[in-house]
């Protein structure tokens, strides 16, 4: 599968991997990123050699709700970052704050030294930090192909008056759409490129999502559940995927929720728990966490039910059923039932 | 027979008039925000009486030059577009729909009030402010021309075919920009905003363009229709040509280039040709007039193009240009 593949182009982000190292074009950021979080501690908020992206004191709350609270967060460059943690423990959320699509309540963070507060999403973007979405963001009534020319960066045809002068941006697209088939290839769907993305299948969405984010040469690449949904085979070619991004040079992180897939590729991990980073770590000091393992088997609602939960939780359920059968119509009759079941 | 062959001219006329001209102008703006970027513009006609009122007012009220007058039309949509567009951009797509209905309801009360009546003549409206234009014509304006049966005045082919040349050249701009990449962006947005910004995009720009392109052709579209007319009166800007342009859009197809144009033409076609064939019917009693009064004819034809365009939304619901597959996304 691709994940043995040695990459067609490890250039494409090799200026920032020279930032590191010079002589590390080829398959060594791998090792270098390894190498250099060895000697990190395993602790929160640890700083790491280089980092990428930089989080300071940041917090989002949506009412009552703290959905992110995170003191100290450092992303370290060129390497694999998994980020973890339960349903609803505010991945998504850090995500939308760090990419601009979302402000913050407090807090700073920053790219390369350069904070990025103040800026809407297309500048993150334009600084070369590009997301994918959980919910995929196909573009359906566009082909596979106008999906990933799209990604490209500084197209001059994208300006209205020169839209009108073929002649302004013809030999860019063409540019454009030989490295678009090359990408496309990559993620075996150059054979759909002339389909609606709206007639492919959720994992090749997922795969067209991420192969149109790569179209932008980006520095920093966040993936949310990029394997979610995703056949078990092509979950593997995925991960031979975002493993290639690294050997290029580029920054990865990534939500998952199975931790095999978590262990198989991270070069570190941070678990996230309500709104808080509970642990960080290499893939290996994860499990042995206790608070890790408290935020996932503790009173959380991943655990399964025991038999007596599941006769007390049913009993309630018919309690409010029968509350609300004595207040036709109370719709915060049918909310409290829906409290008591979890 | 004969009588509805002369129905078939009449409509014919209808279908390649100056008021299809305006119909057309009006929907191809619409495709532009609608079609194309997914923009929700229903005030489109309040650019229309800018644009004629631009004219009128500059002309007649303020006796500026004729072409004066097409710019300060141009101008007064792009204005009324930034104003429109800048607060409610940025905001889901159901504000924009609601200031611009709001516009052109506000707009047209706006023109005919008693406190506007010093420059717009109130509901008495304008009138006299085009004869730099008629005079313009390569061709006696005062004598009458028949062309495939119909007839018409010297000024009002004039005006038809500037009208058909503007709406030629509006085509070809529309198919310029959709095929270009500045064309992908816009239909980008019109699937998922958000995945455009992703990519770096800055949406907002594309979005304000959109409007302003698409308010600039619905501001031509009521300059012809004031030129059309020989007036500019408040309730000729009726909101109801707004839908009508949106009929007719989805009737050619939209987010096709020649879509909204053939669309008009045919929606002006079928609603004079309803007009004059039910009169007939009902003249020669073939429809009885205890069933169908001739005074009824006029309601009844919208009737009819309702039922139509029903038919027409189930059997091919991607209009007469559309690709079904493409409209056939939405339902997975
Ligand atoms: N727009 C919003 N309005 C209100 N609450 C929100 C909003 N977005 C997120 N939340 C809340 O913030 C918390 C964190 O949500 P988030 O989507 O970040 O979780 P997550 O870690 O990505 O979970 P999952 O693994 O299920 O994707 C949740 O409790 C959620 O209900
Ligand atoms: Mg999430």
């Amino acid at each position: 599968m691709p994940a043995d593949q040695t990459p067609g182009q490890p250039a494409a982000g090799g200026a920032h991997a020279a930032s590191l190292d010079p002589a590390a074009t080829g398959g060594a950021p791998r090792l270098l990123a390894r190498a250099a979080l060895r000697d990190v501690a395993w602790e929160v908020g640890v700083p790491k050699p280089d980092p990428a992206i930089v989080v300071d004191g940041v917090t989002r709350s949506f009412g009552g709700l703290t959905a992110v609270s995170v003191d100290h967060l450092e992303v370290q460059r060129g390497g694999i970052t998994g980020l973890i943690g339960p349903n609803g423990a505010g991945k998504t959320t850090l995500f939308n704050l760090l990419t601009g699509f979302d402000q913050p309540n407090t807090g700073t963070w920053s790219f390369d030294g350069r904070p990025l507060g103040k800026l809407a999403p297309h500048q993150v973007a334009r600084l070369g930090v590009v997301r994918t979405f959980q919910l995929t963001k196909a573009l359906s009534r566009l082909t596979v192909l106008q999906n990933m020319l799209l990604g490209a960066q500084g197209q001059k045809g994208e300006s209205f008056w020169r839209a009108l002068v073929p002649g302004t941006w013809r030999a860019q697209e063409r540019a454009n759409t030989e490295k678009a088939m090359e990408l496309l290839g990559r993620f075996k769907l150059d054979r759909k490129k002339d389909d609606f993305a709206g007639t492919l299948s959720g994992g090749q969405r997922k795969l067209l999502e991420m192969a149109r984010a790569l179209m932008s040469d980006p520095k920093v690449v966040m993936l949310d559940e990029p394997m979610a949904g995703v056949n078990p085979a092509l979950t593997q070619s995925l991960l031979g995927h975002v493993k290639d991004l690294r050997e290029e040079g580029m920054t990865v992180v990534f939500v998952e929720h199975d931790m095999d897939v978590v262990r198989d590729i991270s070069d570190w991990v941070v678990v996230m728990a309500a709104g808080k980073v509970i642990a960080e770590g290499p893939p290996q000091s994860i499990s042995q966490n206790q608070a890790v393992v408290d935020a996932y088997l503790g009173a959380h609602h991943d655990a399964p039910l025991t038999i007596e939960e599941e006769d007390r939780v049913l009993a309630e359920a018919e309690a409010a059923i029968a509350r609300e059968q004595h207040a036709e119509g109370d719709v915060i009759g049918s909310e409290t039932r829906r409290e008591e079941n979890r | 027979m004969g009588e509805l062959i002369d129905a078939f001219a009449v409509a014919l006329k209808a279908g390649l008039g100056f008021q299809a001209v305006f119909l057309a102008l009006l929907a191809i703006g619409i495709n532009v925000q609608f079609g194309y970027t997914g923009l929700l513009n229903f005030g489109q006609i309040a650019f229309a009486m800018l644009g004629g009122y631009g004219i009128a007012i500059s002309v007649s009220q303020w006796g500026l030059p004729f072409w004066v007058g097409v710019v300060v039309g141009l101008l007064a949509a792009v204005v009324l577009a930034l104003l429109l567009g800048l607060p409610t951009l940025r905001l889901r797509a159901d504000y924009l729909a609601i200031a611009t209905i709001a516009a052109a309801e506000g707009l047209r009360l706006l023109f005919r009030s008693v406190s506007a009546t010093p420059v717009t003549n109130g509901t008495r409206g304008l009138s006299g402010f085009n004869a730099e234009f008629v005079a313009l014509a390569p061709w006696d304006t005062a004598r009458r021309y028949g062309i495939l049966g119909t007839q018409w005045s010297g000024a009002e082919l004039w005006v038809t075919a500037v009208g058909w040349l503007l709406v030629a050249l509006a085509s070809l701009l529309i198919w310029l920009l959709v095929r270009s990449p500045w064309g992908r962006v816009v239909k980008s947005i019109r699937e998922d905003e958000d995945a455009v910004r992703a990519l770096g995009k800055n949406v907002y720009v594309y979005k304000m363009q959109a409007l302003v392109l698409g308010g600039v052709l619905g501001a031509f579209g009521g300059m012809v229709y004031a030129l059309g007319t020989a007036s500019a009166n408040p309730d000729q800007y009726q909101n109801a040509n707004t839908f009508l342009a949106y009929a007719a859009l989805i009737l050619g197809g939209a987010a096709r280039v020649l879509g909204p144009v053939i669309g008009s033409m045919l929606m002006y076609f079928i609603i004079q040709f309803a007009d004059t064939g039910l009169r007939t019917l009902i003249g020669n009693g073939v429809i009885p007039e205890g069933l169908l009064s001739a005074t009824d004819v006029a309601q009844i034809r919208f009737v009819l193009i309702g039922l139509g365009l029903m038919l027409l939304l189930v059997f091919r619901p991607q209009g007469i240009f559309g690709d079904r597959r493409e409209v056939m996304l939405d339902a997975r």
